[in-house]
């Protein structure tokens, strides 16, 4: 048995008959082909697979794609504007924000939803923002440095 | 690769669309999800049907009414850290809300999921139990209050029958009152080793009340019934929330498992119970 799902995905529309099983992450990498989302301990623990469901940050591997119908996600793919990288996509280059890169998508998306809501957070703040991802390279002191770099870049990037 | 097994999905668009829905056997309530969804990829869970109720915003509140702080079931655990009101009257939810699992999970993981799951771990339950809150579930035939202390049969069970919602949990607000939880988990995130949550209501240094809810250590109901007893009437200072911490330590059951052996559980319940009651009685004054 199939349902429609319809979604906006980084202000496109989307509409698919799929499973009521299917998860979130799998429509995004699967259905719709946007795979900078990753797919990564299926367990909520991870992070990899953070997306915006209607502006705010959710771990797309524990949500059903149906329970997104109607509504609007942003992906990784969703952050960059005309060409210019956003600039914690940015921090992330300057400052080695990744290493093995698994981890780097939720990560982003998850930076961004802290500097929309606080511009110039902390290390303290930045650290408790990503507390619920997983860096497998265990490089956070770069990620902290990447997201402290976009703060102190907002708008900058070339 | 995780993936849950066939499952029919309807999304209820009032309570009484959610409550004709859930007249089905095999039928789960989804909100956040994040406790539901991982079980039904273990096939822990096997639902039939699940009813998405994240569309009912009429159980999406809190509000101090008529010297009640009313919780909607569908109130987000980060909405409760953020609710100034709910701080100033029970800063217990505030400081349990900070330790349950992380801030993403907190913007969808819903109050009344985390009582309907009835976890054995969840920290909110001990919360509840301890400041004596009342459950107000809906169903056919109307509206039923239980107490949080009656809500849960044992884990992952509850009173709620088929057919039933979880509406609203509603706590009752004294003057005199100050309130504290205290966790240890492994890492961040993680559920708790042990914790314990206090409320105190104290008359200048005389305890009037007291409620303490334990996490995670086999407390029936997770409560701590003998320690508050033994508090009713005495002092509140250090010796009877040291008493009191070995008497719930003594009274749970914490069972050894790889978040440590029984004695370590025993010994965190004595010091957290002695912690949060310690907390709780310098909120009253400030």
């Amino acid at each position: 048995m199939t349902i429609r799902v319809a979604m906006t995905v980084n202000g496109t529309e989307y509409a698919r008959d799929v499973e009521p099983r299917l998860l979130l992450i799998h429509f995004i990498r699967d259905e719709l082909g946007l795979t900078g989302s990753h797919w990564g301990c299926d367990t909520s623990n991870c992070g990899s697979c953070v997306v915006w469901l209607d502006a705010k940050p959710v771990k797309s591997c524990t949500l059903l794609a149906a329970m997104a119908d109607g509504h609007a996600v942003r992906t990784v793919e969703g952050l960059e504007q005309d060409g210019r990288l956003d600039p914690v996509q940015q921090g992330f280059v300057e400052c080695h924000g990744l290493q093995c890169g698994f981890c780097t998508p939720g990560m982003l998306m998850t930076a961004r939803w802290l500097l929309d809501r606080n511009p110039d957070p902390d290390e303290a703040e930045i650290r408790e923002a990503i507390s619920g991802q997983i860096c497998r390279c265990t490089g956070y002191e770069n990620i902290v440095r990447s997201i402290r770099w976009a703060a102190e870049h907002a708008g900058q990037t070339p | 690769m995780q993936v849950p097994a066939h499952v029919e999905y309807e999304r209820a668009t009032s309570v009484a669309h959610a409550l004709s829905l859930l007249n089905r056997p095999e039928t789960r309530v989804v909100a956040g999800g994040h406790s539901l969804i991982p079980m039904m990829k273990l096939r822990l869970a096997q639902p039939e049907l699940l009813v998405d109720i994240n569309g009912l915003a009429e159980l999406a509140f809190i509000v101090l009414d008529g010297g009640q702080l009313r919780i909607g079931a569908l109130a987000r655990h980060a909405d409760l850290l953020d609710s100034a009101v709910a701080g100033e009257c029970f800063a217990i939810f505030h400081d349990a809300e900070r330790v349950v699992a992380d801030p993403i999970v907190r913007l969808w993981g819903t109050v009344g999921g985390s009582l309907c799951q009835a976890d054995p771990s969840e920290d909110l339950s001990a919360a509840f139990a301890a400041t004596r809150a009342t459950a107000v579930i809906r169903g056919p035939d109307g509206e039923r209050t239980v107490p949080v202390r009656e809500f849960h049969l044992g884990p992952y069970e509850t009173v709620i029958g088929r057919g039933e919602l979880l509406a609203e949990v509603r706590v009752p607000v004294r003057p005199g009152t100050g309130s504290a939880y205290q966790k240890v988990a492994r890492r961040v995130g993680d559920w708790s080793v042990a914790a314990a949550g206090a409320v105190l209501t104290l008359d200048g240094r005389k305890i009037l009340q007291a409620g303490i809810g334990l996490t995670a250590v086999g407390a029936e109901h997770f409560v701590a019934a003998e320690a508050e007893d033994y508090l009713r009437g005495r002092a509140a200072d250090e010796d009877s929330f040291q008493a009191a911490g070995k008497i719930a330590a003594g009274h749970c059951q914490p069972v050894a498992d790889q978040r440590g052996p029984e004695d370590f559980k025993r010994h965190l319940v004595a010091e957290l119970t002695t912690r949060a009651l310690r907390r709780a009685a310098a909120r009253v004054s400030s």
